[in-house]
């Protein structure tokens, strides 16, 4: 078997959210189970029904646990790989063979947070994770983690591309803009290029406006056999294509701070789905910082390495431009509860199931989700397709 | 060549990451080497990342190295506390992340030259640079 023949072999058929923004009052758990039943709801299956178990989380290293218990399950297949942001969409190739070998038969992967209002908050966070996941060659520097890292790859690429920070100012305008056409994206109040370049500076040459949000979030999808997909209520939605790549853990061990393992991790997944970038329809890409969007567009062959700058220039991938990417309005401004990957999959089913209003791409059958986690360490990328794109 | 251990280290054995502090502690900055590939790696490790060779030697670095990214952390407004964290290409082939010390640090810009120092921060020797022939490349 090659993973060819796992092209379109399973589908997602429910998707849920829950406690986008702020959840003042609720646990993440609690906002995790609110969305684990609405994607098993919209699947037309009940908690019984999934014997299949995808989670992990930044807070907890047994985090598939108390997720079990709390929804009482007694899952067949687990699995609780910490990649980071892009874990949610990495989840797909492991939970696709346990539907094929028969493992199981409904997987349910999902994640949830309260960053934003819970007790423990990112700055907590932080400092803990300084004491259970040392870097003791960078964090005698102080580098402030995750955005330094990320300004350090801004650095060279507009040193080596001319990149600007106008250019980078694009993604995050664009990203707003989609915003405003989704009732359920955190910030939707008006955003110019001058009020990104405007606003404070972070980490050179990375403002706050460069920077996702810190919210709260939980989102969940349902993946079954193709076969048994089509039996569902609503209409499948088939992976056709799933791969991962890691090629280095922190940002001073990067080889090249302008080619990310997205170039592997696209490159195998456009392999496995027969596909290539020009017949994607809708991109959602991991904007954890405006840097982000334009490695991605580069790496992941939508443009050459070094003009996503001038690709993304006047609108580019805002509504109306010339590819439609992060149509939620993404981490930037939809939302970002620490990890996001999962909601690059569920904007992706949403856009291809036509269930987007406003923002909705006319006619979309092909989409692509990829994921970023740590300082530009893991990423996963993921191509979506409709019945007739089998 | 196997570890070769400094000089007034004690009998007990240690990992790189001992040794490379405990070479810092004496005041030289030692990488190590492969004696597969040859090439130089950062940060300590057992084996190299490039080739898995494990026949690793410390070698005194030259110190010179050249910014290859940079970017300043700001601190807060009118407190002089913005600080640059850059990576630093050493002259031998491996990267680090570094600070710049000695100059203004929205000056320090990629391509600067820089000359290692090792300095000690919170009762700990580091490694830092300040740059060489005036900054400029
Ligand atoms: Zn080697």
């Amino acid at each position: 078997m090659s993973l060819k023949d796992l092209r379109g072999k399973s589908a997602i058929v429910g998707v849920g959210q829950a406690g986008i923004g702020e959840a003042r009052g609720f646990s993440a758990m609690e906002i995790l189970a609110q969305a684990a039943t609405r994607a098993v709801a919209d699947a037309g299956l009940t908690m019984r029904d999934i014997d299949g178990l995808a989670t992990c989380s930044s807070a907890a290293s047994m985090w598939a646990l108390p997720v079990a218990e709390y929804l009482g399950l007694r899952p067949q297949f687990i699995d609780s790989t910490m990649l980071g942001g892009s874990s949610f969409i990495a989840h797909l190739m492991p939970a696709m063979m346990a539907l094929e070998s028969g493992q199981c038969t409904a997987v349910l992967v999902c994640y949830g947070s309260t960053q934003k209002t819970g007790t423990f908050s990112r700055k907590g966070m932080t400092e803990a994770f300084r004491l259970v996941d040392p870097l003791p060659y960078e964090h005698p520097y102080q580098p402030m983690l995750p955005p330094t890292a990320y300004a350090l790859a801004a650095s060279r690429h507009m040193h080596e591309f001319g990149t600007t920070r106008e250019q980078l100012a694009e993604v995050a305008v664009a990203a707003r803009r989609w915003a405003q056409l989704n009732p359920e994206a955190y910030m939707r109040d008006p955003l110019s290029i001058d009020d990104v370049l405007g606003s404070r500076m972070i980490s050179t040459p990375l403002t706050v406006r460069d920077c996702c949000l810190v919210t709260d979030g939980a989102g969940a999808f349902v993946l079954m056999r193709a076969d048994r997909a089509r039996a569902q209520r609503q209409k499948p939605v088939y992976v056709l294509g799933n791969a991962t790549a890691v090629w280095n853990r922190q940002i001073s061990s990067m080889e090249n701070l302008t080619v990310t393992s997205a170039s592997e991790s696209g490159r195998r997944a456009f392999e496995m789905a027969g596909l290539k970038p020009s017949d994607v329809d809708v991109v959602g890409l991991y904007d954890a910082f405006t840097i982000n969007t334009l490695l991605f567009l580069e790496d992941l062959g939508f443009c050459k390495k070094g003009e996503a700058g001038p690709f993304v220039e006047n609108g580019g991938i805002a509504p109306g431009g010339r590819l439609p990417v992060n149509t939620n309005g993404g981490g930037l401004s939809c939302v970002h509860p620490g990890m996001y990957g999962i909601f690059l999959v569920i904007e992706a089913v949403r856009q291809l199931r036509g269930e987007c209003g406003e923002r909705q791409v006319p006619d979309a059958k092909i989409a692509l989700a990829h994921g970023n986690g740590g300082t530009l360490s893991s990423q996963s990328t993921a191509l979506f397709g409709l019945e007739e794109t089998l | 060549m196997t570890h070769e251990l400094p000089p007034s280290a004690s009998a007990a054995p240690a990992g790189p990451d001992a040794v490379f502090q405990d070479y810092l502690a004496q005041g030289e900055f030692r990488i190590q080497q492969c004696g597969s590939c040859a090439r130089h790696l950062f940060y300590p490790r057992v084996l190299c990342p490039h080739c898995g060779g494990t026949q690793l030697s410390w070698r005194q670095a030259s110190g010179k190295g050249t910014v290859y990214a940079c970017s300043v952390v700001m601190g807060k407004p009118g407190t002089d506390s913005d600080y640059a964290v850059v990576l630093v290409d050493l002259e031998e082939g491996a990267r680090m992340m570094s600070h710049v010390i000695g100059c203004d640090q929205h000056a320090v810009k990629i391509g600067m030259p820089l000359r290692a120092r090792i300095m000690e921060r919170d009762g700990k020797p580091l490694v830092v640079f300040e740059p060489a022939n005036g900054g400029m490349p």
